[in-house]
């Protein structure tokens, strides 16, 4: 599978390469989040956050000083990383869980999606655009180049959060966070400091996440408050993992390939038919969700594997 | 900054915040008892509003007697909303039910957006342009009648949940799920009930917003996040809480809007919900869980 996929721009064309590109974003991202929800059992909603300040945290550098995105990169982590804390620490001391501590997490991406709109010193609501230049020539350094470049980028932070998390379900810690997830009061009943493993789960999956948005920055060029924090976009994040199947390792990239040809193939077969009303594709997707989450409890990928003898 | 500029800036917010409260009210009283949160809120508001312009605009219909055919309708809608889709969610896990209602969000939003289009709609009517005035304070007739429909629909609520016997059986099921099982109450029927009842309260609270704002698709999702701030402020279950939240969230709003930049009241809301989420998670008036 991975040699295929790194085969791929050998026969596919400029258009498959930029979707399979989208499907691999969702997937890392959808990896990302997943650590903290589908293992230690941390419902976030606001995972928006973490892409939005990677993007503005490298983007910015890159465009106010020309700093690359791998001195950004570490810059993108330590805020989302110390985010993440302070919005763990913050609901685990205070004991907030379940829906509050999602409703909490929505709260703090929207306060920061307000704030950056009243940053004007990164673009505010008008956007902060990176310059756009030699899109022929690969510039690893400062990681602008052609989307194959982009494409291989995306390709091995996928392969590495999919190494990343099969390591982590098998290490201590990922058996921590299934006692946490499963019955958190009988995993600290057993000895297990909860509130240090959660934290450990939120810290990861922020830091994997400011990734995705240091790429994000990268791939677009372009990024708006109102786009990068907005709820629809966390939803986004984790559609993919829950479709899939939520605390499996192939579910997150299951659902994101799912999803993105779903969604682009309602675009192709909307135009075929010459319905093309705005709002009507996503009614189509929205349905589909619909029969996904009512009928597949568990996401697809736990079904398929039991059917292809995996498990 | 005069006093009689505050004076009204804060007068309108309260008003705005009642209607903001009985939209509220309802996603208090299906959490309260269903123990769901109605992630499509918000896009319930906007079919309201826009069945209220549909009927204006066809009918000639006053938006204040859209309430009765557009809270019926939202009735049975809510009921069946949860009777078919909902009831076989709720032993499922929360990230399940967040993901279905997401979902009905998506489908509600998007056919609006369908059948409606991007452009904002409002209702006209002559009692909008004019107002009371009260010494220095001018109060909008077209807010004032909003207000008091929405406190009027609270009061009724409230009065249904304490003196009927479906109230109390209602009740009954919020408070023990298991007790109210075991006495022989039908259990789901009662949760249809209470989602039809929440959505009425989203039908009066949409009708009544009409004559306050134009209404345009991307308003759904906003509603549903200001319907989430204001239960979390006043306590998610409690009705006289969801009220109180609605009415603080309109006057920061307003005066958000009066001393800071319009555009950044939002933050005023949000970061009221993340003090409150850390000093009181239960809510200004909701009891200790």
């Amino acid at each position: 599978m991975g040699g295929a996929l790194a085969a791929l721009p050998l026969f596919a064309g400029n258009y498959a390469l930029s979707v399979v590109t989208l499907i691999l974003y969702f997937a890392y991202t959808g990896q990302a989040w997943n650590v903290m929800m589908g293992f230690a059992g941390q419902l976030s909603l606001g995972h928006a956050l973490y892409v939005g300040v990677g993007a503005y945290a490298a983007g910015g550098l890159f465009f106010h000083y020309g700093i690359g995105p791998w001195a950004g990169l570490w810059l993108a982590m330590l805020l989302c990383v110390a985010l993440g804390l302070v919005i763990g620490f913050l609901a685990f001391r205070f004991s907030i869980s379940g829906v509050y501590f999602a409703l909490l997490t929505i709260a703090f991406a929207e306060f920061t999606r307000i704030g950056f709109d009243h940053l004007d010193s990164l673009g505010g609501p008008g956007g902060m655009f990176l310059k756009v230049a030699q899109r022929d020539t690969w510039d690893v350094l400062n990681f602008r180049g052609p989307p194959l470049m982009y494409y291989y980028a995306i390709l091995v932070l996928c392969g590495g959060a999919l190494g990343l998390c099969s390591w982590l379900l098998r290490s201590k810690a990922g058996y921590y966070w299934q006692a946490i997830r499963e019955n958190e009061e009988a995993a600290q009943a057993l000895g297990i400091n909860t509130f240090r493993w959660k934290m450990l789960a939120v810290a990861i999956s922020s830091a994997m996440t400011s990734v995705s948005g240091v790429f994000f920055a990268f791939y677009y060029n372009n990024l708006f408050p109102e786009q990068i924090f907005n709820i629809s976009r966390s939803i986004e994040i984790i559609l993919g993992p829950v479709i899939g199947g939520v605390g499996t390792l192939f579910g997150p990239i299951l659902g994101a390939a799912l999803l993105t040809v779903l969604s682009d193939s309602i675009t192709e077969g909307l135009a075929a038919i010459g319905w093309e009303i705005p709002g009507i594709k996503q009614v189509f997707y929205g349905v589909v969700l619909l029969g996904v989450v009512m009928f597949l409890p568990n996401g697809i990928w736990p079904p398929l594997a039991r059917m292809l003898r995996l498990k | 900054m005069s006093f009689d500029l505050v004076a009204n800036v804060v007068v309108a917010g309260v008003l705005t915040g009642l209607v903001y409260g009985l939209m509220a009210l309802g996603l208090s009283v299906i959490f309260g008892v269903v123990r769901v949160v109605n992630f499509a809120h918000g896009e319930m508001m906007t079919i309201a509003m826009y069945a209220a312009t549909v009927l204006f605009a066809e009918l000639g219909l006053d938006p204040f007697l859209c309430i009765v055919p557009v809270a019926v309708a939202f009735f049975f809608f809510g009921y069946l909303l949860q009777r078919g889709l909902i009831n076989p969610f709720i032993t499922r896990p929360e990230h399940s039910q967040f993901m279905l209602l997401v979902a009905v969000a998506i489908v509600m939003v998007n056919a609006m957006l369908m059948v409606f289009g991007p452009s904002a709609r409002n209702v006209q009517v002559d009692y909008q342009l004019e107002s009371f005035e009260i010494g220095k304070i001018l109060v909008d007739k077209a807010r004032l009648y909003a207000a008091l429909a929405a406190v009027a629909t609270a009061g009724g609520l409230f009065v249904f949940f304490k003196t009927t016997l479906v109230g109390k059986a209602i009740r009954a099921c919020a408070d023990n799920h298991l007790g109210a099982l075991v006495v022989g109450l039908d259990v789901k029927k009662l949760y249809a009930l209470t989602f039809g009842l929440g959505a009425v309260c989203v039908a009066v609270a949409g009708c009544a917003m009409v004559l306050l704002v134009d209404v345009t698709p991307p308003l759904g999702p906003a509603y549903t996040l200001l319907a989430f701030v204001i239960v979390i402020v006043g306590g998610l279950g409690s009705m006289p809480g969801a009220l109180l939240g609605g009415v603080l969230i309109g006057v920061s709003e307003a005066m958000a809007g009066l001393l800071v930049a319009p555009s950044a009241k939002g933050m005023f809301s949000f970061g009221l919900l993340i003090l409150i989420l850390l000093f009181r998670p239960q809510g200004l008036l909701g009891k200790k869980p």
